[in-house]
C-alpha cells in the first residue's frame, strides 16, 4: 500500500466510539497507510476502543488517564516498548462536569474549572512533552520531527450557549497550540488544531441544547450543512501527513464555513428551542 | 408488538449485541442486558436519531427498561 501516511506511526488518544471525531481521523489515516496505536481511559472505553482498533488492523491499545502524570509516563513507556519512534499524535480529549455545560458560565465552580482546564487543555502540553521525545530527530535533509493534532471548537472564540467552561478551556488549548508550535518548531515538530463544527458525538451529548446548535449551524453555515467525521478525517490526514509540512500553530476550521458568518442567513428560518 | 417497540428492540439488539429474545419490554438495560452507563448514552443517541425525538438528560435518567424507552418515544415522537 502506498499512501500519504505509509511508513508513519502514531498514537490516537480519545477515541470513544464510531461517532468520535478521532474515529473519522483514524480511519482515513489507516486508509493512507498509517500504523496506529490507541489509548483508552477505563474499562467502559476499553471495550469500545479495542474492537475499533482491530478494524484498523491494530492490536496496540493501552490505558491512559491524561490527568495522571505517572500513568501518562507509563503509557508512553508502553508505546516505546514496541515502537522506538512515532511520527504523530492525535489528541482528542476533553472533559467537564456536564452539570456545568448547561446554565451559565458565571456559575462555574473552581473545582470543575481546574479539572476541565487540566483534562482539556493541559493534557495537550503533557502529551506533547512526552511525544516530542519519541519523534525522530531532524536530519540535515529536513526529515524527522513529527505532527501533533488536537481538536477544538468555535466556542473558544465566541460565546456559544452552554459551552461555558469548555469554551474557556478550548481557548487555553488553542493558545497552547501556538506556544507549543513555537517551542517544538526547531525540532520540526508541528502542532495544529482542527476546529470542527458541531457533530453529534458522545462528548457532545453532555452539552445542553446541542440539537439546537446543530440545527442553527446547518441552516446558517455557508455550505448549508453540518460537517461529518469524514470531513474532519480528511483535514486530519492533511495535518498529519507531509501535505502540511509548512504549517504549524494553526487553528483550522472544518465547520462548513460557519466561523466567517456574522449574522443569520436570509434564507434560514427563525428557529427556537422546542 | 407496536412498530415503535419493534424498532426500539432492534436498536437494543444491535447495539448491545444481545439475543433478541432477551430484549423484552420489561428488560432492564443494566441489570438484564449488561449495559454500562456509556451504552445508555449511546442508546439514547440512537433512539433520538431513529425516531427524531429529543430525549433530555432528566428524561434519559428515568429510562431504565426497554419499555420505558418505548413509552417515552411513543409519547414524544412527532
Amino acid at each position: 500500500m502506498n499512501g500519504l501516511m505509509t511508513g508513519k506511526r502514531g498514537l490516537i488518544m480519545g477515541l470513544a466510539n464510531d461517532k468520535s471525531l478521532a474515529w473519522g481521523i483514524a480511519k482515513q489515516l489507516r486508509e493512507q497507510g498509517a500504523e496506529l496505536a490507541f489509548t483508552y481511559q477505563g474499562e467502559a472505553l476499553a471495550k469500545r476502543v479495542i474492537p475499533l482498533a482491530a478494524q484498523l488492523d491494530s492490536d496496540f491499545t493501552f490505558e491512559c488517564d491524561v490527568s495522571d502524570m505517572a500513568m501518562l509516563d507509563a503509557a508512553f513507556e508502553t508505546l516505546k516498548s514496541r515502537w522506538e519512534t512515532i511520527d504523530f499524535v492525535v489528541h482528542a480529549i476533553g472533559f467537564s462536569d456536564k452539570n456545568e455545560l448547561r446554565g451559565k458560565y458565571v456559575d462555574t465552580s473552581l473545582e470543575n474549572f481546574l479539572m476541565t482546564m487540566n483534562i482539556s487543555a493541559y493534557s495537550l502540553v503533557a502529551v506533547a512533552q512526552r511525544a516530542a521525545k519519541m519523534m525522530p530527530p531532524m536530519t540535515e535533509d529536513g526529515k524527522g520531527g513529527g505532527s501533533i493534532l488536537t481538536l477544538t471548537y468555535y466556542g473558544a472564540e465566541k460565546v456559544i450557549p452552554h459551552y461555558n467552561v469548555m469554551g474557556v478551556a478550548k481557548a487555553a488549548l488553542e493558545t497552547s497550540v501556538k506556544y507549543l508550535a513555537n517551542d517544538l518548531g526547531p525540532a520540526n515538530i508541528r502542532v495544529n488544531a482542527i476546529s470542527a463544527g458541531p457533530i453529534k458525538t458522545l462528548a457532545a451529548s453532555g452539552i445542553g441544547d446541542f440539537r439546537y446548535i446543530l440545527k442553527w449551524n446547518e441552516l446558517n453555515a455557508p455550505l448549508r450543512r453540518n460537517v461529518t467525521i469524514d470531513d474532519v478525517g480528511g483535514a486530519g490526514v492533511y495535518f498529519l501527513s507531509n501535505l502540511s509540512s509548512g504549517v504549524t500553530g494553526e487553528v483550522h476550521h472544518v465547520d462548513a464555513g460557519y466561523h466567517v458568518v456574522g449574522m443569520k442567513q436570509e434564507d434560514a428560518p427563525d428557529i427556537a428551542l422546542d | 408488538m407496536s412498530d415503535t417497540a419493534d424498532r426500539v428492540s432492534k436498536i437494543v439488539v444491535e447495539h448491545l449485541g444481545v439475543e433478541a429474545d432477551k430484549v423484552t419490554q420489561e428488560a432492564s438495560f443494566i441489570d438484564d442486558l449488561g449495559a454500562d452507563s456509556l451504552d445508555i448514552v449511546e442508546l439514547v443517541m440512537a433512539f433520538e436519531e431513529e425516531f427524531g425525538v429529543e430525549i433530555p438528560d432528566d428524561a434519559a435518567e428515568k429510562i431504565t427498561t426497554v419499555g420505558d424507552a418505548t413509552k417515552y418515544i411513543e409519547e414524544h415522537k412527532g
